[in-house]
């Protein structure tokens, strides 16, 4: 048994599992750690996975892998009180291979995920709690765990551990979050009978939908609400700033009991059996908040390194990519013999040239920007609700005359200079 | 001192649910671990060990899945673990299983004879106890069953002590060795797996043997050898809720009396 393998692998997610497949296909001697009974028992996402960033690792994996429902629509909801204007985007070619992407079940895709990285030679080690990083002269050497004769050593350590990554602060990459970095996300597990299930989101059988929900559905704080179909289940969350939702002082079980509760989403969970209840954090500070990346002998991916686009709900995708373009970079450095920050730079190079750096650059003011200008979600959604049952409500009223009540209705509440400043700074931080 | 452990995989009994219409278990509902009485023997032979040196063999008769409890049993410290896996063993009652695992201890202690073999007290999911006596009679071995404690165990003399669980005791006996113990849960507390050990049991892969492998009769195994018929099976009914009688003494013995005494009637 080698005292000391190429890289250990803390944690079993997407990010930490994507890394440990790519290094253990190019021969290194991996070691993935978890503190869960068994991969995936402890990960929470809505979830929709990305087929491209998968496919990167394993191609045409969805013939074998556990997956739920190819998602061949996307739905935007925007919510005021008791209406709804809705909008979205539904694709037959998303029903075919190679498929846009899919509802998942963590549990099962990460147990999956790690048997393939169990064929190509890594070790899944479960139920072992890491409890800090073994350094020595300023450089990560190894792990220590919570086991009996615990301590291991490797050339480089991968921080996959997770948005709370206590170890990444141990090390000093970042500090504690700020309640204003992290959205705090519940969700149930509803079970429904499949026919049920395409029947109320009007789906060929098999087929999967996603609703993406804004304003209401979060009771007007920073936040999404989701609802996704899975094949007997439909998953419902909701999650918001935790600042926020400690200002508001809502408990998180009240949030989802709104939405719930909202007419719009009543008929769809009708009947429903909730099986599941989860809880979790989302990072959300994005581009501002990523931590240190790189530094010698460890590398940090995934929501420990903060790569969530909280705009576009997508994070295992980031998280996939991120493991993937720090295994290259650990490959790279075992080729030369060397494993400090210099010979580990790539990783960092390489992702601030991929679409997650890009992207997260790209929004890094939006979430701030919702935060601190409550406009967006308590202005405007029910002013774009209020604007379409001014127009759709037959009445007796004329059509000039109910413009002109909604002009100034809009105009009346923040006046023009306000308005044209919001969409101003909106198309800026998302242009 | 070479000790052999039987372990068996079952479904977590307590998360298996009943198919109300077919009255069968619902295997795919419940997660498969390994039984956890076995647990505690593998635990106590590799304490045994560690005392007494020497070294502790798994052995399971189960499907092919059946690896990954003879993986744990390598992370609670076994040195090797095989597993007896054929089609021709599918369907043994409790006759053949221990049938089939004489036959498998004889195989693969041919070279290196045992001096113990465990056993759980029984099986959480068949729960008949046989298997352990079973194999005893079959090996014309002592067993010792329901052992809470191991007290002392004299190689030079071959002779092991231990405590028998009783309804309102203990009883201490001794046996000639090579004997079978079968364990209770208060043996031992489980103890936490080393790292070493977790990582020998991600990569280990136990030995696999066939019918064929075990130089033994066909007619004795599966459903061939199995002579217990199932005549019926079925979920027993929920018991009702107790009653709480209350109010004041002779009220109350009173109340409790003529309840009785109407259930005496009916
Ligand atoms: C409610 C919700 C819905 C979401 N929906 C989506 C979605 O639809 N689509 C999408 O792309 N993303 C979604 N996300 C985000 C996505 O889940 C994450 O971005 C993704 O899981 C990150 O993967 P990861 O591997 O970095 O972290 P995780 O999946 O959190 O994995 C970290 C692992 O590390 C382990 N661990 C932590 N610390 C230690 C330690 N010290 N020792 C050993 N093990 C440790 C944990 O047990 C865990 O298994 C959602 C998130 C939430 C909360
Ligand atoms: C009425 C009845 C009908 C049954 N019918 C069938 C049937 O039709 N088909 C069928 O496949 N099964 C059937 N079974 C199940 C099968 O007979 C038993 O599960 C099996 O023989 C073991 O008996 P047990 O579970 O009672 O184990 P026990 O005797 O309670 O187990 C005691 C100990 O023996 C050892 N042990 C038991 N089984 C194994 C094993 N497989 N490998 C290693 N060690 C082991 C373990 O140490 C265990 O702790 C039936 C059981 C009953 C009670």
């Amino acid at each position: 048994m080698p005292k000391k393998f190429d890289a250990i692998v803390v944690g079993a997610g997407m990010a930490g599992l994507a890394a440990a497949y790519k290094m253990s296909s190019e021969g290194l001697s991996v070691v993935v750690i978890e503190r869960g009974d068994y991969p995936g028992a402890k990960n929470v996402m809505g979830g929709v996975l990305y087929r491209s960033m998968m496919e990167e690792l394993i191609p045409e994996f969805w013939k074998e892998a556990p997956l739920q429902r190819p998602v061949v629509e996307q739905r935007f909801w925007m919510l005021d009180k008791q209406s709804v204007v809705t909008s979205g985007y539904k694709d037959e070619s998303w029903a075919e291979e190679p498929y846009n992407c899919f509802t998942v079940f963590r549990g099962e895709f990460d147990r999956w995920f790690a048997k393939k990285c169990e064929e190509k030679g890594a070790l899944i080690i479960n139920e072992t709690l890491v409890e800090s990083c073994i350094v020595d002269d300023g450089k990560v050497i190894g792990v220590q765990t919570n086991r009996p004769e615990g301590d291991l050593y490797a050339n480089v350590v991968v921080l996959a551990d997770g948005v709370n990554s206590l170890l990444g602060k141990q090390l000093g990459f970042h500090r504690e979050w700020e309640p204003q970095q992290v959205a705090l996300a519940v969700m149930e597990e509803l079970k429904l009978p499949e026919e049920v299930i395409e029947d109320r989101f009007n789906l060929e059988p098999g087929m999967g939908t996603t609703i993406e929900l804004f304003g209401q559905g979060t009771m007007g704080m920073v936040g999404t609400a989701f609802i996704y179909t899975n094949k007997q289940h439909i998953s419902i969350g909701v999650g918001a700033l935790l600042s926020q939702i400690r200002e508001k002082q809502v408990q998180p079980y009240q949030l989802l009991e709104n939405l719930k509760q909202h007419p719009a989403v009543r008929p769809l969970v009708r009947g429903a059996e909730p099986v599941e209840y989860y809880a979790h954090l989302i990072p959300e500070g994005g581009y501002n908040s990523i931590p240190k990346l790189v530094s010698d002998g460890v590398v940090v991916v995934g929501d420990a390194a903060q790569l969530v686009n909280g705009i576009h709900r997508e994070g295992s995708n980031m998280a996939m990519t991120s493991g993937r373009l720090a295994a290259e970079a650990v490959i790279h450095a075992c080729n030369m013999g060397h494993f400090d920050r210099d010979a580990l730079s790539s990783y960092e190079n390489e992702l601030n040239n991929s679409f997650v750096i890009k992207d997260l650059e790209k929004y890094k003011d939006a979430s701030h920007l919702l935060e601190s200008n409550p406009r967006y979600f308590n202005n405007y959604i029910p002013t774009a609700n209020m604007a379409l049952r001014e127009m759709l409500t037959v009445d007796g009223v004329s059509k000039k005359q109910k413009q002109k009540k909604l002009t100034k209705s809009i105009l009346g509440k923040n006046g023009l200079f306000t308005l044209g400043k919001d969409i101003y700074q909106m198309w800026k931080a998302v242009r | 001192m070479h000790i052999v452990v039987c372990v068996k995989q079952v479904p977590d009994t307590t998360e298996v649910k009943i198919d109300p219409e077919t009255n069968t278990l619902d295997r795919s509902s419940a997660p498969a671990i390994i039984n956890p009485y076995d647990a505690h023997a593998v635990d106590e032979a590799v304490r045994l060990k560690e005392q007494h040196g020497g070294k502790v063999t798994i052995i399971s008769m189960g499907p092919p899945g059946a690896v990954e409890v003879i993986k744990k049993c390598i992370e609670l410290g076994a040195d090797e673990g095989y597993l007896l896996s054929d089609r021709k063993f599918a369907g043994s009652d409790t006759l053949a299983t221990s049938y089939i695992l004489a036959k498998g201890i004889e195989t693969i202690c041919q070279d290196n004879p045992f001096q113990l073999i465990f056993c759980g007290k029984q099986a959480i999911d068949g729960d008949t106890a046989q298997v352990g006596p079973g194999i005893a009679r079959r090996l014309l071995i002592p067993q010792l069953t329901y052992v809470n404690e191991v007290t002392a165990v004299d190689s030079a003399k071959e002779v092991i002590t231990v405590h028998r669980k009783l309804d309102d005791g203990y009883e201490v006996v001794e046996a000639k060795m090579p004997c079978l113990i079968t364990v209770e849960k208060e043996i031992n507390q489980l103890r936490y797996s080393s790292l070493p050990n977790m990582l020998r049991a991600a990569r280990y892969q136990p030995h696999m043997l066939n019918a064929d492998e075990l130089n033994a009769d066909v007619t004795n195994m599966g459903l061939k050898g199995s002579p217990t018929s199932v005549a019926k099976i079925f979920a027993p009914e929920q018991r009702g809720e107790g009653e709480i009688i209350a109010g004041s003494n002779d009220e109350t013995i009173n109340q409790l009396i003529q309840k009785l005494s109407d259930q005496m009637a009916k």
